[in-house]
């Protein structure tokens, strides 16, 4: 099991945290989806052929690189369609589909994959190209073509949008092949990861806040009543990245470790990362409150995730399922 | 002989000498002196501690490989913990040679057993405000006072004592480390019966007990840097602990759990997944802690997370237990009777929780320090201990 990341692996999540933060600042998040930005990440970074094995243009990376970019990605915030085109790219790899793929890697697509019913579509109104799940079957739908009807909706995630798509019966539906299990308990770690982001980068803005807002001329960081919480906040932190390792590593060395490991990922990390994003947004105090501040960005965002594959109690009862309780 | 060759070494010889289980009948005592002596003859006694008195002078890498040559083994040391864990320690890095000769070879052939003597009634989180006195007296010092959480004082043949020797100056200035008889007749050492009704530390009380300045560890006044260093290393030893031994005779886990509940009640089911995940989270920081220490990155303060996580599984895994298991758990001498008396101990012992939480949130999230009214009284102007 490894749970440290390589030096390769450092070099990568540098390069993508000073992409991001150079790119796509937090005061731009609320802007929505910038495809010059994806354009650079994918062309620069080749974070969208990240996981594409080599053989249709990607770098053939594994989990626990990828886990280092949502990490990276989730942390900034990051609008548009990563996480969607992400998802899709797991089932791509798993039927797998050259054509889709390559287009992928080379950053031509954004895509996502039907997590649940087509009236919400995680940024489907971004995407080009649309993954269905028929039974056992993935198939892929055009979602320019004629006859399909995107609906944008109105999302509390203000930095990510779902869409409710309607396909005409005479809308071309591409077979891809028969999809293999499992596919759910990637998703799951993929999105773990990206919580990882977003609970780090909250707890990192609340302590630097910690750091430099006096009251009753004191830091309010020096207060134990804030320390201390921020000391928990941090605990979970340390729990969520071991857990998120973990997972990375199960996804790419250990299949039989991984339905358990992805069922833990969302059901700790998941919730770590709303209680983290929530704490913070209260430690800021009034000002957290505020439309204008960023503290509901981190918080909605959380909230938007932990739902995202489903009802938590899912992971929970998996994971009694799996231990055979 | 490279690491895999040593660790089979030493494993080869922990199945010769390591004493199968317990015998009620020998001297605890007895028997882990001798062990000690075989240990040390064997050269896997003070593996890192310098050759010159008395270690192997090795590196943490064969440290590390008799350490997982040991996990097998229950090794017959208790009584030895504190002197190889902390006072040992202490005096390589800031002993006189004098003391280091005299001292670290007996311990390391476990002829001599000892203890620590820093907490007092009145100093536990705060320590630096204990008010044991030493006095200065000719050649010698003379001790007044009382200790308090002293593990294995009973057996133990000498002690590492800090002690006020100024109270003039502010409370981290005044304080001497000394090194003391523990079998001098002024030396009075009671049981404590903790909350779980047994004795696992003892109380010390010391009238007029002389200790030579030759056995003075550090400078005059200096006692503070001293204790800091004793400190370090009984968080190491610790966390070198910390995740072994818990294992399925522990009657708050879930694989005991799920024998004895009803395990299709989704009620109880919720909360043994509620268990799953706390063990595991924290199992698997450990195992990166321990992943992060072998690539060369130190944990230093990070481990104070560890040991905050593991004091609160403890009360949450105990207290689970007992509320699943009903009424049955809490008479007749049940098993986890004595889980809930023990649970609170962890989260008191080497740093309470909330200590944890300022050492994280000081020197982990480096937060400003809260204002202190300690740093620059006098000793003897400050308040200290339980006012009124």
């Amino acid at each position: 099991m490894k749970l440290v990341l390589s030096q390769e692996q450092q070099e990568l999540r540098a390069a993508v945290r000073s992409f991001l933060a150079a790119a796509s600042p937090l005061t731009k998040v609320r802007d929505g989806y910038d495809r010059e930005v994806y354009a650079r990440l994918n062309g620069e970074l080749g974070l969208s052929g990240l996981i594409v094995p080599e053989e249709y243009g990607g770098a053939g990376a594994g989990f626990a690189e990828l886990a280092v970019a949502l990490e990276e990605t989730g942390a900034a915030l990051l609008p548009g369609p990563f996480l969607a085109t992400t998802f899709a790219t797991i089932a791509l790899t798993r039927v797998p589909d050259k054509e889709l793929l390559t287009a992928i890697a080379e950053g031509r697509i954004a895509a996502t994959l039907a997590t649940g019913p087509l009236d919400r579509v995680l940024n489907g109104m971004e995407a080009d190209v649309l993954l269905l799940r028929d039974g056992e079957t993935l198939t892929a739908v055009d979602l320019t073509a004629p006859g399909v009807t995107r609906t944008a909706l109105e999302t509390l995630d203000l930095t990510r949008g779902q869409a409710r798509v309607v396909l005409d019966d005479g809308v071309p539906r591409r077979e891809l092949g028969p999809l293999p299990a499992g596919v759910d308990d990637l998703l799951a770690v993929a999105l773990a990861a990206e919580q990882l982001g977003v609970l780090r980068a909250a707890l990192a803005a609340i302590v630097a806040y910690a750091k430099i807002r006096v009251a009753f001329g004191r830091y309010i960081g020096s207060y134990q009543g804030v320390k201390h919480k921020l000391a928990d906040m941090h605990c979970k932190l340390e729990q969520a990245e071991s857990i998120v390792r973990f997972a990375a590593w199960a996804a790419d060395e250990s299949p039989d470790e991984l339905p358990a490991a992805a069922a833990l990922a969302q059901a700790y990390v998941g919730r770590a990362c709303f209680e983290v994003a929530r704490d913070h947004l209260l430690l800021y105090g009034g000002i957290g409150y505020t439309w204008e501040h960023d503290a509901h960005l981190f918080y909605k965002r959380a909230k938007a995730d932990e739902v995202l594959l489903g009802p938590p109690r899912i992971h929970r009862a998996r994971l009694a399922e799996l231990l055979e309780l | 002989m490279n690491l895999d060759e040593y660790r089979h070494a030493a494993r080869a010889w922990l199945l010769e000498n390591a004493p199968a289980g317990d015998s009620p009948e020998a001297d605890p005592v007895a028997r882990a002196k001798d062990f000690m002596a075989r240990l040390y003859d064997a050269g896997y006694s003070g593996i890192t501690w310098p050759a010159r008195w008395g270690g192997q002078g090795l590196t943490q890498a064969e440290e590390r490989a008799f350490a997982a040559a040991a996990r097998d083994f229950t090794l017959p040391t208790y009584v030895f913990s504190i002197g190889l864990g902390m006072t040992g320690p202490t005096l390589v890095d800031r002993g006189t040679d004098e003391q280091r000769e005299r001292f670290i070879r007996p311990l390391l052939r476990g002829e001599e057993i000892w203890c620590q003597l820093f907490s007092e009634p009145g100093a536990g989180s705060d320590v630096a405000s204990l008010q044991t006195r030493a006095v200065r007296d000719g050649d010698d010092w003379i001790v007044n006072g009382q200790k308090v959480w002293t593990s294995v004082a009973h057996h133990a043949d000498w002690g590492l004592l800090l002690a006020r020797t100024d109270v003039e100056v502010p409370k981290h200035k005044g304080l001497t480390m000394f090194v003391v008889d523990m079998r001098h007749p002024g030396v009075t050492i009671k049981p404590l019966k903790d909350m779980t009704g047994r004795a696992n530390f003892n109380e010390i009380f010391f009238d007029d007990v002389p200790i030579p300045d030759a056995h003075r560890v550090g400078e005059v006044n200096d006692g503070w840097s001293v204790a800091v260093t004793t400190l370090l290393h009984e968080r190491l030893s610790i966390s070198a602990g910390v995740g072994m031994g818990q294992g399925k005779d522990d009657p708050t886990s879930l694989a005991a759990l799920r024998q004895v509940v009803d395990t299709t009640d989704p009620l109880v089911r919720d909360e043994l997944v509620e268990l799953h995940i706390r063990s595991r989270a924290l199992a698997l920081f450990n195992q990166r802690l321990s992943q992060e220490t072998k690539a060369g990155i130190f944990p230093g303060a990070r481990g104070s997370a560890a040991k905050l996580l593991l004091a609160e599984l403890y009360l949450f895994q105990a207290d689970l237990a007992t509320r699943l298991v009903g009424p049955e758990a809490v008479v007749g001498g049940h098993p986890l009777a004595q889980a809930i008396s023990m649970a609170p101990g962890m989260s008191l012992g080497g740093g309470t929780n909330e200590i944890m939480r300022n050492i994280i949130g000081d020197r982990v999230l480096n937060l400003p320090p809260e204002p202190r009214v300690d740093k620059t009284v006098p000793f003897k102007d400050l308040k200290v201990g339980t006012q009124g």
